[in-house]
């Protein structure tokens, strides 16, 4: 499989990373080449195998679905770029 | 006082006892070389004032009796770790002015057991690098030099590992998702442990691989790795992988005795291409453990050659996942808009402002690697080739092989900028003889055991079985005082 200079721009867009036009074709250059050194996987025999979905065995713990913490407003939005009557600030979502 | 800072915990925290000196003195010894080591650039955030506060509280618990074994020690705290009010950016712009309204678990552990907190050190960006060259604060110099060459102190901990080797701290904490703690550890000639996958708490550590990342401690000795390694420790409610397997006391475990044991010498370790000094030093230490009374056994770990690749799907796709947090609405960087932005422009604009190329280029693939249509030819697979690494590791430790023996690194520290040209890939081999221990959840450990013909520290690694830290660290211990490694770098700085 091989990335051109559309899937490179489609990949930066899922990504929501800004990359210039002008910098596509070294973009898909450097994908394609790790992706080369992926391909080595296809080389295993990978038939029958589980997908590992945790390294230990142990499993997931679960909890009483119960409020622990909260009434942190001002902590939240302590760290925020733009922080408004206690809300974040973005740009208009919707029109 | 002027040698303090060169201090191994162990003997630190006996002296201190002792009353030989205090935790202030340490601390003070400490702030100074690191105001004299501004050109290694391994300290980013200094906390002298945090630092000498807890200082005194230390020397105030000592006086009282009891204290714990970390107490009054000055450490270095790698920017991944989130502190309270202190400076955290991973490294990053995306992170710029982030001032974390809580505490990592391990750090409040360390700070709890009354450690001192010098600052925060330097790393590259996100843990996504093997030279320290990724990082928003400029590189991190090796204090091991040979001509006029700057030389890389590995990483991504190559803050930590440059901090410890030139004695601006007693030790500091690290994470390691491929081998971010043992190659620079290697690579400046200091002790490197990535415990099991689930030993130490994650919560509040910047996640870069959740299902790979461990925190460990660097330090100047086995015996510090051990004492510092049962302070981080342990069960955390706020982190569900955390186990809640009991914390030994790993230090007691130290007895250097490994008469009878099995280490396993893998054959696939044995790279085409391996540099000789590299392949003599592995040689030497096989040596070394039979010297002390190990059974040396010829093992296979068939799949090796396919842990990075698997490694390099595996954790971009992770990262992805992760970092997609960093949107500009919540904290860090925003990217200024133009008239007519929408929410998508400041996303786009946020992030190709605040992440360096390196973790772009690891965020793309990991996009890639999940997008429907390659999710099971590439994600999937590449889980099922980490379900056979792992199996390998069992397979080798069902047959009763106690500890695996392998080099650390595949060369000594190179020189910054040298792998400016290289592709990607070239700068990922770094990790070829680290990551599988990732991959498969163990504890892993790099020793240093020798200088090349240059004079550069090169080192060893031993990889344990799950949650047997105890035992690999006295397989370190052992090879440790057989390899006698004391050099250390010549003051330039």
């Amino acid at each position: 499989m091989s990335i051109d200079t559309k899937t490179a721009g489609r990949v930066a867009k899922l990504a929501r990373i800004a990359v210039p036009e002008a910098e596509l074709p070294k973009l898909a250059d450097e994908l394609n080449g790790i992706l080369a050194f992926m391909e080595q996987l296809n080389e295993v025999d990978v038939d029958g195998v589980e997908p590992m979905t945790s390294v230990t065995p142990q499993r997931l713990k679960r909890r009483e679905d119960v409020v622990t913490d909260g009434s942190q407003q001002e902590a939240v939005l302590a760290n925020a770029p733009d922080a408004r009557e206690g809300f974040f600030a973005v740009p208009k979502v919707v029109e | 006082m002027a040698e303090l800072s060169k201090l191994t915990i162990a003997d630190a925290r006996d002296g201190m006892r002792k009353g030989d000196f205090t935790s202030a003195e340490i601390t003070r010894d400490c702030l100074a070389e690191i105001e004299g080591a501004g050109t290694l650039n391994a300290f980013v955030h200094n906390t002298p004032e945090i630092a000498l506060a807890q200082a005194e509280a230390a020397d105030a618990r000592i006086n009282e009796g009891d204290a714990p074994s970390m107490c009054g020690v000055p450490l270095g705290i790698k920017d991944l770790f989130a502190t309270k009010g202190v400076d955290t950016q991973a490294a990053s712009d995306i992170l710029k002015g982030f001032k974390p309204e809580y505490e990592s678990t391990i750090t409040q552990q360390l700070w709890d057991a009354g450690s001192v907190m010098l600052g925060k050190l330097n790393m590259d960006q996100f843990a996504m690098g093997s030279s320290n060259e990724t990082s928003c604060y400029g590189d991190v110099v090796n204090p091991w030099k040979i001509d006029d060459r700057n030389l890389t102190p590995g990483g991504s901990s190559g803050g930590s590992a440059s901090a410890v080797a030139a004695d601006l701290c007693l030790a500091a904490t690290g994470t390691d998702t491929g081998g971010s703690i043992r190659q620079p550890a290697a690579f400046v000639g200091i002790t490197g442990l990535k415990p099991t996958y689930g030993r130490c708490s994650r919560r509040g550590v910047v996640a870069f691989a959740s299902s790979l990342d461990q925190a460990g401690p660097m330090t100047k000795s086995v015996r510090d790795a051990a004492i510092m390694l049962e302070a981080m420790s342990g069960h955390d409610p706020k982190d569900s992988t955390s186990s809640e397997l009991a914390v030994p006391n790993f230090e007691a475990a130290l007895t250097g005795d490994i008469r009878g044991k099995k280490i396993g010498i893998p054959a696939e370790y044995r790279l085409d291409g391996m540099p000789q000094e590299i392949e003599d030093l592995w040689s030497q230490g096989i040596a070394m453990m039979k010297d002390a009374g190990a059974e040396i056994v010829d093992i296979s770990l068939p799949h090796t050659k396919y842990a990075l690749p698997a490694y390099y799907v595996v954790a971009p796709a992770e990262a992805s996942s992760n970092l997609a947090r960093y949107d500009g609405v919540r904290f860090g960087h925003r990217a200024k808009l133009a008239q007519g932005d929408g929410i998508t422009e400041m996303y786009e604009k946020t992030r190709a402002e605040g992440f360096g190329p390196e973790v772009q280029r690891r965020v793309m693939i990991g996009t890639y690697v999940l997008s429907a249509g390659f999710y099971d030819a590439y994600y999937n697979r590449a889980r099922k080739v980490r379900t056979l690494i792992k199996k390998d590791f069992e397979d080798v430790f069902a047959t009763g092989v106690d500890a695996i023996l392998t080099p650390a690194t595949p060369s000594a520290a190179f020189g910054l900028g040298e792998m400016a040209d290289a592709d990607p890939v070239q700068m990922y081999l770094n990790d070829v003889f680290t990551v599988t221990v990732n991959l498969a959840g163990l504890p892993g450990i790099a020793v240093p055991a020798g200088l090349d013909k240059q004079g550069l520290p090169l080192g060893l690694q031993l990889i344990g079985r799950p949650w047997e830290e105890a035992d690999l660290l006295n397989h370190a211990y052992a090879l440790e005082q057989a390899a006698g490694f004391v050099a250390k770098p010549e003051k330039w700085w």
